[in-house]
């Protein structure tokens, strides 16, 4: 396997506002203080890779990071440290600005949330797809139209719907042109935020099926973010489970839902409502999340909410540990392990 | 299912006037929900699943009108109440939780105070204690630290927090009904449970009745006890969940099994339903609104649909499938 996108010690802070006024701040720095605002941990120090062809799994509870790390990943935001290489290129070099230009711009793509929201409600179809071609294609006039109808067809979109506004089209209609205009390009890599969380089970099943043909068709890879565990389930190969800015737990994903090692996925695992099972021995999580407001790094995000949370636990951050082909962030992870 | 029901729907149609013609929203709804039990309306977007409740509540659009039926609370036909009436059983014995929490809650009211008003309106609380109530209220829903919570504004709390405040408020008067419409989309999967386990408790600690409004039929068929399946207006099959999900009869409640990923080992093997919703706006809709889309459709199709006679599984079908014969067998039920 070749790696397609390789992601080392990447970190994103986000400075929020501090208690102290504008004015308080300044005195501070021209007193030759720091001005030093507090921040939010979004991402931190992250590492995976995905190989080529490849489907790997984001799953995590809002506010965790994943579209934090989602959108540093398609270069909407910058990095504040850390590496990203698609290929050869490094591209955290590059900053995000300059990157809506750049050549390799087209090579990952991404597919929004709710495609309802996503596409402009004054784009016909066709204008939705067309877009990236124009701009990165520089396609124009026949060229153009017959890349957009071929785009569509792939897609299982009718050409007759390509005039039709978004309010004009059903949501899994929609949702294909979405995922058209991503593909449009032919991206090595298609980043999917929840593509299927504004849909009907019934659509959404033809959704998946058409995203696992396209991806046989065109060899891509794809970073599929979702927090429903039974479609992560079925569409990927590799998972990667993040809390509060760390992955907790990577592994092959059949293997990482049979047999959650890390406290949370135990919990995110034990939460998917199975039919007939009304378990009130079920694994629960209490109490809030720890803020990702500068975090103590001794002490591990998920104490607190953890069912074992000891002092160990307190006083250092497990680190993220190998075990075959799986990696686990807990001290107790070897409890866990069916190899243990 | 001895118990008096507590709410009885029967023959509900709603209509709603658009430009571009009569919408029929719902057509000869019928379902019960006993004292305690908690049963569950499901079904694709467009189906009538929150329509329903909207015309029991009698918040319907304006544009909306009942055209049939009855739905009895008690002794109460909700549908023919005065205003008045209607203003006295909400709040006090039907409450409802809405589907986004962040649009529902008052967004320039403190939490503490939008339950205190529910307190004050609904069950004869004084002024005075309201608002200590409503902390105790906000306690009682798991929220933490419920006195300094009770004085934060909605945006200020995290969509599980906000939700917690709308069961708080649904709650407050103990009500004898309580309609979730979608509690949980929107949240994550470990809140989901959590705000899931809250309601299933509190409703039993409080012995009401719960319709639970939802498109997700696993989670459906986690909790609740009986499953009324929509589609286009109608309800296609009624039954108790275990033998719903074991032997569904209605073609359509087959297919939406067949879609959900929760049982499938693979993507292939999961299995798409056909077709979408017909328009309601037609004038010539087949008596059986699935009949278009229907794989087991016959030529006898086009009757007016039968009056099934089994009580405790009803299926609106003509050809449905045989009592023993599910298309896959979900794993999960054993």
């Amino acid at each position: 396997m070749t790696v397609l996108l390789d992601v080392a010690e990447f970190s994103k802070q986000f400075p929020v506002g501090s208690t102290l006024g504008p004015i308080a701040r300044l005195r501070r720095r021209f007193a030759g203080g720091a001005e030093t605002l507090p921040k939010v941990h979004a991402v931190d120090d992250v590492n995976f890779v995905i190989d080529k062809g490849e489907t790997l799994g984001l799953v995590g509870e809002s506010g965790c990071g994943k579209s934090t790390l989602v959108r540093a990943l398609t270069r909407l935001i910058d990095a504040s440290d850390g590496s990203v290489k698609l290929g050869t290129r490094e591209l955290s070099l590059t900053p995000s600005r300059d990157f809506a230009r750049d050549p390799d711009r087209a090579r990952i793509q991404m597919v929004f949330q709710d495609a309802g929201e996503s596409i402009n409600p004054r784009f016909t179809a066709f204008d939705a797809i067309a877009d990236p071609l124009r701009r990165l294609r520089h396609l124009r006039g026949a060229a153009l139209k017959q890349r957009v109808e071929v785009v569509a067809g792939q897609c299982g979109l009718p050409l007759a719907l390509l005039p039709r506004y978004p309010h004009q089209l059903s949501g899994g209609q929609r949702a294909r042109v979405g995922i058209a205009r991503a593909i449009a390009v032919e991206p090595d890599l298609l980043v999917l935020d929840e593509p299927t969380a504004a849909l009907d089970v019934s659509v959404q099943v033809v959704i998946l099926q058409l995203l696992q043909r396209l991806k046989k068709e065109s060899g891509m890879s794809y970073l599929f973010v979702s927090h429903d565990l039974s479609v992560v389930r079925l569409i990927c190969d590799r998972v990667l489970v993040m809390y509060l800015g760390k992955i907790v737990e990577s592994g092959p994903a059949a293997a990482v839902f049979e047999h959650p090692l890390h406290p949370y996925t135990q919990a995110l695992v034990a939460a998917v409502p199975r039919v007939g099972e009304n378990g009130a021995q079920r694994l629960r999580l209490t109490g809030e999340p720890r803020s990702p407001i500068d975090p103590d790094p001794n002490v591990c995000r998920f104490y607190g909410r953890c069912t074992r949370g000891t002092e160990a636990c307190k006083t250092a951050m497990p680190a993220l540990r190998r075990f075959g082909e799986r990696e686990v962030a807990c001290h107790f992870a070897e409890d866990e392990s069916p190899r243990a | 299912m001895t118990a008096a029901p507590a709410l009885s729907v029967e023959g509900l149609s709603v209509e709603f006037r658009t430009r571009s013609g009569i919408v029929r929203a719902l057509d000869n709804v019928g379902f019960s929900v006993a004292k305690g039990e908690t049963i569950a309306l499901v079904g694709e977007s467009g189906s009538g699943k929150s329509v329903t409740a909207y015309a029991v509540l009698g918040i319907l659009d304006p544009a909306g009108r009942v055209t049939a039926g009855r739905a009895m609370l008690g002794g109460l036909d909700l549908l023919s109440a005065k205003p008045r009436e209607l203003a006295e059983v909400r709040g006090r014995e039907i409450a409802m939780i809405f589907q986004n929490p962040r649009t529902a809650l008052n967004p320039i009211r403190t939490v503490g105070r939008q339950i205190a008003d529910v307190l004050i309106r609904h069950a004869n609380v004084p002024r005075g204690e309201a608002q200590a109530q409503a902390v105790e209220m906000l306690r009682a829903v798991g929220i933490t630290d419920p006195a300094r919570r009770a004085k934060a504004y909605p945006f200020e709390m995290s969509g599980g927090m906000c939700q917690r405040v709308m069961i708080a408020c649904a709650l407050a008067a103990k009500p004898s009904l309580l309609i979730a419409d979608e509690p949980t989309t929107g949240l994550d999967v470990t809140t989901q449970a959590v705000i899931m386990d809250l309601i299933g408790d509190l409703a039993g600690k409080l012995g009401m009745a719960t319709i639970f409004i939802t498109h997700d039929l696993a989670l459906a068929g986690q909790r609740a006890a009986r499953i009324v399946v929509m589609h286009a207006g109608h309800v296609v099959e009624n039954a108790p969940t275990r033998e719903l999900f074991e032997h569904p009869r209605h073609p359509y409640t087959a297919e939406l099994i067949a879609a959900t990923p929760d049982s499938a080992a693979s993507l292939d093997e999961l299995a798409s339903v056909p077709g979408s919703l017909p328009d309601l706006r037609r004038t010539d809709l087949p008596p059986c609104r699935y009949s278009e889309r229907c794989p087991r459709k016959a030529s006898d199709c086009d009757r007016p649909l039968p009056s099934s006679t089994d009580a405790a599984h009803l299926v609106a079908c003509w050809n449905p499938l045989p009592m023993n014969g599910p298309l896959r067998a979900p794993e999960s039920v054993s």
